[in-house]
């Protein structure tokens, strides 16, 4: 890991115009004032519940949603982009260089196209290789390393399961050799036992390749094993941003903890003793005053109410935003 | 007495390909109070098993003749394999026994308001008339945690949240106060915060209205917060069988085992995630033998792959399908 990280951002927001209706129109805000720095070759996790953001967060990455405010940008060591402004040359080369992997491989692949085509489609539209022999190899070579066979490539989605699906949407996202992977929900429509699977495939891809990986869930216990690095998010805002470790072992946030304490346990004898949170997520038209998570917080207190708390960074780089954590902090070591 | 026994229960599929065994000779029962988690991946059965007991299996399914599902209700045993139209199927459709789908958006007419829904059967189901049918709508909205009740049975589904939306499903299920609620992955589609919720709304629910509950799911952890019993399936079969606490601290088959160290575990993050290896098997091409043999790490030899393992019981009322397994002993 090299000094300058791959990915960094500063007060970057996106914001969605809406119609609703002829002449009436307002904002929606998906992301606000989010500051992160992603490290080279690191496996950094986006947590939060649906609607808070965080796959508009890893779109706005990709340039596929646009950037309203902030700043964005990525350097890899060989190119340099600004992420807000990019010229239409520039965003064509980065494409290359920052892929997505989506959640559901049922819905990703073209039903109509083989295997073959599906992965080798990006090097055609890219220009990256020109000849067809080129191409095949090229093909052959990432679907080997994605643990699909020859035989493999010649069929159409349809004969495949969810698996090994989800390897032939690995296999098209990396053919052309990018930098920077945004897995949104990659294994949340897999099974358990094939889930395991594929993270272990996104891992050791990972550190082959040495690419950088962003990797989006729902589910804290599938990025307690895979990532480095955790945000946790909660309407457009990051709450809470750690190692893993770090935020494992010591959860700063309110959220963040109930997050943990909603995991259903595998002890049978361990039922109903979860501290539970009581209702569900703004909407991001209607956002309340102060904290965002004061409608929900336990802990909550008039200025909860009314002053919305700074993401405060400690010196061991454990950033969190709650005007109380200290105090809880300090609370339940007594 | 139990309040449902199913025996034999072989279901296949006539497609273009050929024909499909979907459901391969399984047996359970459950009783009224009692909660069964029924567990296994994509393509173990699971779902045509629930939809079996309601018939709600499409045309193109073939039960074979010894199947046998009984459901003992006040009124008497109903024979649930001798119903034959739409009439005499209300009983299972919704009377006695409801479904809680997976999808909820999928689930509610996207035109039609929540609340007409609710009443439409009710009407159905009960002699209530208009009214009485609203007020216990409302009533059992309110029930299930949802705030303003009367403003959200007039309310679409494209309106409510999510988790909002499996709530009403919940409440609409259960307001024809079934005796067999089936749950298709009702947590599935929630986060987990929400989940925790409809967790323990349902568990509340069993308590208060002692009905029985299949819970089908793939998440082990859900099944060992809400489960008393669970059954674990694969490719059709049922491969083991027993009390929550039994099969979960001491599995027994190879794809229990399998299926319990491929979960992520909080309380050691170093440890790697074992996956069960490759993937399950077309039915088209189901494995002779013991079905689970080409993906088993602990295979004792070609017994596997030409025998189908018979029940082994391993302790009371566990029991597991295993060649491995020998009476009394774990495996």
């Amino acid at each position: 890991m090299s000094d300058t990280p791959l990915i960094s951002t500063d007060g970057l927001s996106v914001t969605f115009r809406i119609n609703a209706g002829a002449f009436k129109k307002f904002d929606l805000k998906a992301v606000e004032g989010i500051s992160i720095d992603i490290p080279k070759g690191s496996f950094f996790g986006i947590v939060g519940e649906s609607g808070s953001g965080k796959t508009t967060l890893g779109r706005a990455l990709l340039k596929a949603v646009d950037i309203s405010e902030g700043t964005a940008t990525y350097d890899d060591g060989e190119v340099e982009y600004d992420l807000k402004d990019l010229s239409k040359v520039d965003l064509f080369e980065y494409r290359k260089r920052a892929q997505l992997i989506f959640q559901d491989p049922y819905a990703a692949l073209s039903p109509r196209m083989t295997v073959r085509d599906i992965i080798a489609e990006p090097l055609e539209v890219m220009g990256i290789t020109k000849t067809r022999t080129d191409t095949d190899e090229r093909v052959r070579e990432i679907a080997a390393k994605c643990r699909l066979n020859l035989e493999h490539l010649r069929r159409f989605p349809h004969a495949f399961s969810g698996g090994q699906r989800q390897r032939i949407s690995i296999a098209r996202a990396l053919v052309s050799g990018p930098k920077f992977i945004v897995a949104d929900e990659s294994v949340a429509a897999l099974d358990v036992s094939i889930q395991a699977d594929v993270l272990n495939l996104l891992k050791q891809i990972q550190s082959e390749m040495g690419l950088t990986f962003m990797f989006i869930s729902h589910d804290l216990s599938v990025v307690a094993h895979t990532c480095d690095h955790v945000a946790v998010m909660y309407l457009g805002r990051i709450v809470e941003s750690a190692t893993t470790s770090e935020l494992f072992a010591q959860p700063r946030h309110p959220y963040t903890k109930a997050l943990f304490s909603a995991i259903p346990s595998l002890d049978p004898d361990d039922r109903g003793t979860a501290q539970k949170l009581e209702g569900e997520i703004p909407s991001p038209t209607n956002q309340p005053p102060g904290c965002k998570f004061h409608t929900r917080c336990p802990f909550a207190i008039d200025i909860c109410k009314s002053t919305e708390p700074k993401l405060e960074k400690s010196p061991d780089g454990h950033a969190v935003s709650c005007h109380r954590w200290q105090e809880l902090l300090d609370e339940s070591a007594a | 007495m139990s309040l449902l026994d199913v025996e034999n229960l072989t279901l296949q599929f006539r497609t273009d390909e050929g024909i499909i065994t979907a459901v391969d000779n399984v047996s359970f029962s459950l009783e009224p109070g009692e909660v069964m988690g029924l567990v296994g991946e994509s393509g173990s059965g699971k779902s045509v098993t629930a939809k079996s007991l309601m018939k709600l299996n499409p045309g193109n399914a073939i039960y074979s003749d010894d199947t046998k599902i009984t459901l003992h209700l006040d009124s008497g045993p109903v024979d649930v394999m001798a119903l034959r139209n739409a009439r005499e199927m209300e009983v299972v459709r919704g009377g006695a026994v409801s479904m809680i789908f997976q999808e909820p958006m999928a689930s509610f007419a996207p035109a039609i308001s929540i609340g007409r829904q609710m009443v439409e059967q009710l009407l159905v189901h009960s002699d209530m008339n208009k009214k009485q049918a609203k007020d216990l709508s409302i009533e059992m909205l309110d029930r299930v945690g949802i705030s303003d009740a009367s403003t959200r049975f007039d309310q679409y589904a494209f309106e409510l949240s999510g988790g909002m939306r499996q709530r009403a499903m919940i409440a609409m299920a259960l307001s024809t106060k079934p005796k067999l609620l089936i749950a298709d992955e009702p947590t599935t589609a929630l986060d987990v915060t929400i989940q925790a919720q409809v967790i323990d709304l349902m568990k509340d629910l069993v308590t208060e209205f002692n009905m029985g509950i299949i819970f089908i799911t793939h998440d082990l952890g859900v099944v060992a917060q809400t489960a008393d019993k669970v059954a674990v399936m694969y490719l059709g079969r049922m491969v083991e069988q027993g009390p929550v606490r039994e099969v979960i601290r001491h599995p027994h088959h190879p794809y229990t085992q399998g299926l319990i160290a491929a979960l992520p575990k909080l309380d050691d993050l170093e440890a790697p995630l074992v996956p069960v290896p490759g993937d399950i098997p077309s039915p088209l091409e189901r494995p002779p033998g013991c079905v689970f043999h080409t993906r088993c790490s602990k295979i004792i030899g070609d017994v596997c792959k030409t025998d189908v393992p018979q029940w082994v019981q391993t302790a009371e009322n566990h029991r597991a399908a295993c060649h491995l397994c020998e009476e009394g002993s774990g495996a």
